[in-house]
């Protein structure tokens, strides 16, 4: 049970993810992807005469499925799967949040960023709101996200995909690096 | 299909294909049609998958930080990886030509280069350092009872149906 528990290596993980893409293939033809399921909600609720979201998105209801099981999978890790060790984490990276205030370093989301409190704060609602708008926004212009591009279209060579995956890298650079400390900082 | 959306223009099997391609990685490529009960198999990948990003904490804002600050092998470990497994499935599935289960032939289509790539990469990025989520954890994480992670999801959805009323306006 402790091989479960623990957190997994990452080459385990990587492994298991990338049979992903072969498994969707064999089972019924499908892509490995997940942000079009944005876009299919949109299609889905309201399509509103924008021809982006005219189609059938019944078509695609598959992938509601699959998020719906990343959902329950990320449920059934933190009830019976739970890690009893505190999380590790690189102490300059601990150091610099608590400089801003950010010392609770348990959970995988930080509960001093991410919190029905701190969505009414300009920090917490930049990080939440905009970044959340930003991630819907990107993945649609890119044509897919770190799954659909840097999983899939790199595991099919797709240079496009190569592309995408460096401008996602370098978009998150710039965040890290340069916007994050003042923005931590608000 | 019947729809309640009465502004639907009618279109073929083939134009909604390419419209559903359009700015899209994975879309449905079956031709089959089946009850809908059929798709629990993708729920079952799914499930299989939020265990993944939860364990290897794949979810975890701080380990889009180390990753971003170059304290951490972790995620590039793991995605790395997982392109090799995947791209040595891709082209076992491509030599041999394995069909699916239900032997339906196994197709690839090839990306176009867009501009879109780059700058909607970019916005995304920015995204994925603030929000330490890709579209999938952002569901796992509210998975994982921050609850409060729905507003960043709604968020997102936002974003895409934005992203689709301006889509015209855009360089590509």
């Amino acid at each position: 049970m402790n091989v479960l528990t623990h957190p997994w290596p990452w080459w385990a993980a990587g492994v298991l993810i990338g049979l992903i893409v072969p498994a969707l293939l064999l089972l019924g033809n499908k892509k490995f992807g997940i942000s079009s399921n944005l876009r299919h909600i949109c299609a889905a609720c309201l399509p509103a005469k924008i021809s982006f979201f005219q189609y059938d998105w019944k078509k695609e209801i598959w992938n509601f499925f699959f998020v719906g099981g990343i959902f329950l999978g990320a449920i059934i890790a933190t009830i019976w799967l739970k890690n009893p060790d505190p999380m590790q984490i690189h102490p300059d990276l601990a150091r610099d949040l608590a400089a801003n205030g950010i010392t609770h370093l348990d959970g995988l989301v930080p509960s001093d960023l991410f919190s029905w409190s701190s969505l009414f704060t300009l920090r917490g609602f930049i990080l939440m709101v905009v970044g959340g708008f930003l991630v819907g926004f990107g993945t649609r212009y890119a044509g897919g996200c770190t799954s659909g591009h840097a999983i899939m279209g790199l595991s099919n060579l797709q240079i496009p995909s190569l592309i995408a995956t460096i401008s996602f890298m370098v978009g998150g650079f710039l965040m890290t690096q340069l916007l994050l400390p003042f923005i931590l900082s608000l | 299909m019947a729809m309640s959306n009465n502004t639907r223009k009618i279109q073929t099997p083939e134009q909604d294909l390419a419209m559903r391609r359009q700015d899209a990685m994975c879309v449905n490529e079956s031709d089959i049609s089946q009850p809908w009960w059929h798709n629990l198999k993708y729920a079952v990948v799914g499930i299989f998958f939020g265990v993944i990003f939860i364990k290897a904490e794949i979810v975890s804002w701080f380990r889009i930080q180390e990753m971003f600050r170059f304290e951490s092998f972790h995620m590039y470990g793991v995605i790395g990886t997982a392109v090799v497994v995947g791209a040595a499935s891709v082209f076992l599935i491509k030599r041999f030509k394995v069909k699916t289960f239900e032997g339906e032939a196994i197709q690839f289509e090839d990306k176009k280069f867009s501009v879109g790539q780059i700058y909607g990469g970019l916005l995304f990025g920015l995204g994925w350092a603030m929000t330490g989520a890709c579209p999938g954890p952002l569901f796992a994480q509210i998975g994982t009872g921050a609850l409060v992670i729905f507003v960043t999801l709604l968020s997102a959805i936002v974003g895409t149906w934005t992203y689709g009323y301006v889509r015209e306006k855009l360089p590509h």
